[in-house]
């Protein structure tokens, strides 16, 4: 057991003071350490994309850093899509087209989509369907979660005028 | 009325004629899930709570010669370490339903081994501490001495020892009817298979997970994190660790799908609940994504040697099979569940005058294997198409042609297989059109033109093909559920169930059933489910019961509460109950007439405890209602596939894929194409990729999302739906049909008829799944010496 180092991760705006071992995960330290239980864990090898946060402006696996590597960082997770009441574009878009059947990966993916959507709104299909492609779903077959994160994408641009 | 009994029912009415059944409305349990406020198992703490690590054989077989946790228990932080021996009084994880029982009770597995470990992944000891990452460190401290045993890697080999003096074959099964040898001796033709589905199963995206905590105050001990079958689950625990159903409670919360596999008992439930108690404090435990692929319920590994007698017209005239069901290292909950299905199942939805299974369910040094959705369907419709598309190649009739001259003809039905052996339950077909939904569904792929499109590309160098499967499927089986409905004097309708919920929308479509009987807005209608302590009996979500079963509960009861309503506002409007209607959760006249009306929370608010207007009657907005049924409703559907065959890399790409699916009467569209969806790309997953593999000494070599491949969006489809309502059930209120397991039944049949065409190869396709490496053999055997 080795010593615990006092880091602050940054999550959603709000900066959670911790303390924790330098081999703690960063997702671990997001769920267990802040109390922030939205995103999830999956395969602890990188692979299904559930734990999916972004990290400075990129969507990364939380289960593949260290809490440690993200002290000080900006850190969003899926609690922070909402304003207040309000939902995300892409989080009504996964209401409306039953983009999610159990919700486990949802998180994962609702981070991945937002991150895309942020750096390219006018993201094309096949792009989208490449980024889309990083995240495991066992649920839904795919079909409406891609159906969610179009329209969520054609009604933003939309918006933006 | 208090109850229904399945009887026949007038037709049910289709949803144009309805006010939210039948439509296609978002679901009411979506908000938490994409706010990320759900709660899942590793969501859920408990102050105080321990953290558990399971320590597991790292040999297939073998005697623990000794259990060495003197350095693990040495930690700081560290609990306890236990072996068997803390734990000797448990029996083994006992069968569900008893009835399996004869003969197998030897093979089910204990808690934490005893003197035998089975397979890798087998739980030798459980640390008990104070941090998970700590709790992992002290499991690897725990040394664990094996004398190794010889392994047994295939059901297809000799039989092996299970313990001395017992056969790893723990029994051998028959189903049958009718004169088998005479369909075989007169048959102008015989068609004989060997063929295999591999060992795969529904791996949801979340592992398992259990947190025990006793409550000593009440003396009340809970599981938290429960999935699938509650209360069935509760029943078992408590004749496990001998405790009263009062005593012992279950809770669902949040699953991160379930496909089958989550929700039985697992070792690991029984040691968090006696350690809960033993400990005097809760106890969590999640395992990783190593550990799952290891030791959660795998399925679908059956070898079958069949053969099928045909008239010189293609009619069928006999089935036989023998099937080698690879069971792995025990027998856990389920008993024997799936061969039975598996033979039960076998014959579809066609005429067969003869029939005769004998499957030997052998254990071997694997993973305990288990039902997986659509069980012992997913295997016996690929059986079945295999021997259908080598009947269409042997007699030079297409094989859609043959198929539909051996499909039991609407006109038959009800339709009742009946087995020889006592104790085997009769299939009852209710009600069904399959050759028009064969019709429908070729017409709708544009199947023949399709075929000359395909000829031509072929022609072009391509390797492509279409394939077909007609599969039948099972659904709401009783024999009895229940539900309580209650409106409160806010309005607010609160259903309480005894149903779970796996991620299917169990919640909407219960709301849905509620609020259309009741006349509510179905936002209205919060729905409970998965806590025993709320309601005392129920089915939970499996075997597509929960819409067909719970969902007979549910209409039943929120009727009751209708006429109580409706009766009640008679009396206050002065107008018979016969003229009025609740529309919008307000009583009033039928047809917009106009005059007084009520609102169900003013209503309810009348009939409170005490209220002069009950005049003796039962206070309160509610009821509590059951729905029994002898019958089991069968929906039914085909597969269609399109696929390219890359003839370099052997990569198989499906370029279309179909359902086609009677669901009966459709609750919400929406979902049931959600159910259907995933359930066919779950079923191309096992078609085409994903397989435990284990080496010759039994060790897995899947035990990662590197090496155990699930279909990526890349790999998955846009599946074409064609959900139709052509056959309501007359054995229930609403008609309703199950959907939970239609999508990925037919998936493996389909691929491999569409395989074999693509390759112009007929029986080509001998084993699930079909990779890359294995058609590239088949390549090679095609262009061949």
């Amino acid at each position: 057991m080795t010593d615990r180092v006092d880091i602050t991760l940054i999550i959603n705006g709000r900066s959670h003071a911790i303390s924790v071992e330098p081999r703690k995960t960063l997702v671990d330290a997001i769920r267990d350490d802040c109390g922030q239980t939205g995103t999830h864990i999956g395969c602890e090898h990188g692979i299904c994309g559930t734990c999916t946060v972004i990290l400075d402006g990129e969507a990364i696996r939380a289960c593949l850093m260290f809490a440690i590597q993200a002290d000080g960082r900006k850190l969003r997770t899926v609690e922070g899509l909402a304003d207040g009441d309000t939902l995300h574009p892409l989080q009504q878009a996964f209401i409306d087209h039953h983009g999610l059947q159990c919700g486990f990966c949802t998180p994962g993916f609702l981070m991945l989509a937002v991150n895309a959507l942020e750096h390219n709104p006018d993201i094309g299909d096949d792009e989208l369907l490449d980024v889309l492609s990083s995240n495991l779903c066992r649920c839904t077959g795919y079909q409406n979660i891609v159906k969610a994160v179009k329209a969520a994408r054609d009604q933003m641009r939309g918006m933006k005028g | 009325m208090t109850h229904g009994n399945g009887s026949d029912y007038p037709p049910a009415p289709p949803a144009s004629a309805r006010r939210v059944l039948g439509h296609a409305v978002t679901r009411i349990e979506d908000l938490p899930l994409v706010t990320g406020r759900g709660r899942y198992a590793g969501d859920i703490n408990f102050a105080h709570q321990l953290h558990m690590r399971v320590v597991r054989s790292t040999k297939a077989h073998g005697k623990i010669l000794s259990v060495d946790a003197s350095a693990a228990v040495a930690m700081k932080g560290v609990v306890a370490v236990w072996t068997n021996a803390d734990i000797a009084d448990l029996s083994p994880i006992d069968f569900r339903a008893d009835k399996n029982a004869t003969g197998i009770r030897e093979f089910r597995q204990p808690a934490l081994a005893r003197t035998y470990v089975r397979y890798i992944g087998d739980p030798v000891a459980a640390v008990f501490a104070e941090e998970p990452y700590l709790a992992e460190d002290a499991a690897e401290q725990v040394a664990v001495e094996i004398e190794e045993l010889p392994v047994v890697m295939s059901a297809s080999d000799p039989p092996g020892e299970f313990e001395p003096g017992r056969s790893s074959e723990a029994i051998v099964l028959h189903h049958s009817f009718g004169d088998v040898a005479a369909a075989f001796r007169d048959a102008a033709h015989i068609v004989e298979i060997d063929v295999q589905t591999g060992r795969h199963s529904g791996v949801p995206l979340e592992t398992r997970g259990a947190i025990g905590i006793y409550d000593a105050a009440r003396d009340l001990l809970e599981l938290h994190g429960a999935a699938k079958i509650p209360h069935r689950n509760r029943e078992t625990l408590c004749r496990m660790l001998k405790r009263s159903p009062s005593a012992l409670h279950v809770h669902e919360s949040h699953v991160g799908g379930g496909f089958g596999i989550r929700g039985e008992l697992y070792p690991e439930d029984l040691l968090v609940l006696v350690a809960a108690m033993r400990f005097g404090r809760p106890v969590k435990w999640i395992e990783d994504r190593r550990e799952h692929l290891m030791c959660a319920n795998q399925g679908r590994e059956q070898r079958h040697k069949a053969r099928m007698a045909l008239d010189k017209d293609g009619h069928i005239l006999g089935i036989e099979d023998e099937i080698f069901h690879d069971q792995g290292a025990y027998i856990r909950t389920h008993g024997v569940n799936v061969p039975n299905r598996t033979m039960c199942m076998m014959t579809g939805a066609y005429r067969v005058p003869a029939y005769r299974a004998k499957a030997r369910v052998r254990l071997t040094n694997k993973t305990p294997a288990a039902t997986y959705r659509a069980p012992g369907r997913y295997e016996s419709t690929f059986v079945r198409s295999r021997l259908m598309d080598a009947a269409a190649h042997r007699l030079g009739i297409d094989r859609v042609e043959i198929r539909r001259r051996n499909l039991i003809k609407p006109s038959e039905l009800p339709y009742t297989i009946a087995f020889d052996e006592p104790g085997v339950e009769a299939l009852d077909f209710d009600s069904g059109d399959y050759p028009a939904l064969l019709d429908k569904a070729l017409a709708a792929y544009g199947w023949d033109a399709l075929q000359a499109d395909l000829k031509r590309r072929r022609t072009a160098g391509e390797l492509v093909g279409s394939g077909i499967a007609i599969f039948m499927e099972e659904s709401g089986r009783g024999p009895a559920d229940n539900a309580k409905v209650k409106v409160d004097p806010d309005g607010a309708v609160e259903l309480i169930t005894g149903g779970a919920s796996l991620g299917q929308g169990f919640e909407t479509v219960m709301a849905q059933i509620c609020a259309e009987a009741l006349g509510v807005d179905y936002r209205r209608v919060r729905v409970v489910h998965g806590q025993t302590d709320l309601i005392d009996h129920g089915i939970g979500a499996h075997a597509a019961r929960a819409t067909v079963l719970t969902g007979g509960a549910v209409h039943v009861t929120a009727t009751m509460v209708r006429d109580k309503a409706l009766e009640f506002a008679s009396e206050l409007l002065q107008t018979p109950a016969a003229d009025l209607d609740i529309v919008d959760g307000t009583v009033m006249r039928k047809n917009g007439s106009g005059g007084p009306s009520i609102a169900l929370a003013d209503l309810a608010k009348r009939m409170a405890p005490g209220s002069k207007l009950l005049r003796g009657r039962a206070p309160q907005l509610a009821a509590h209602g059951w729905y029994n049924t002898d019958h089991t409703v069968f929906p039914y559907g085909i597969h269609l596939a399109t696929v390219r065959v890359d003839g370099d890399t052997g990569r198989i790409a499906v370029e279309r894929f179909m359902v086609a699916y009677d669901v009966g009467r459709a609750v919400n569209p929406l979902l049931i194409e959600g159910q259907l969806v995933g359930g066919c790309i779950q079923g191309l997953g096992g078609a085409l990729s994903e397989e435990f593999v284990y080496d010759e000494t039994g060790e897995p070599l899947s035990a990662t999302f590197a090496d155990y491949l699930m279909p990526t969006l890349r790999e998955a489809p846009d599946v074409e739906v064609l959900l139709t309502e052509d056959a309501p059930s007359p054995r229930h209120p609403l008609g309703l049909k199950g959907a939970g397991e239609g999508g990925i039944n037919g998936a493996g049949g389909v691929i491999a008829s569409a395989i074999d065409d693509a390759l112009q190869m007929p029986g080509a396709i001998t084993r699930l799944p079909v990779t890359p490496q294995r058609i590239r053999t088949l390549l090679r055997r095609r262009a061949g010496p």
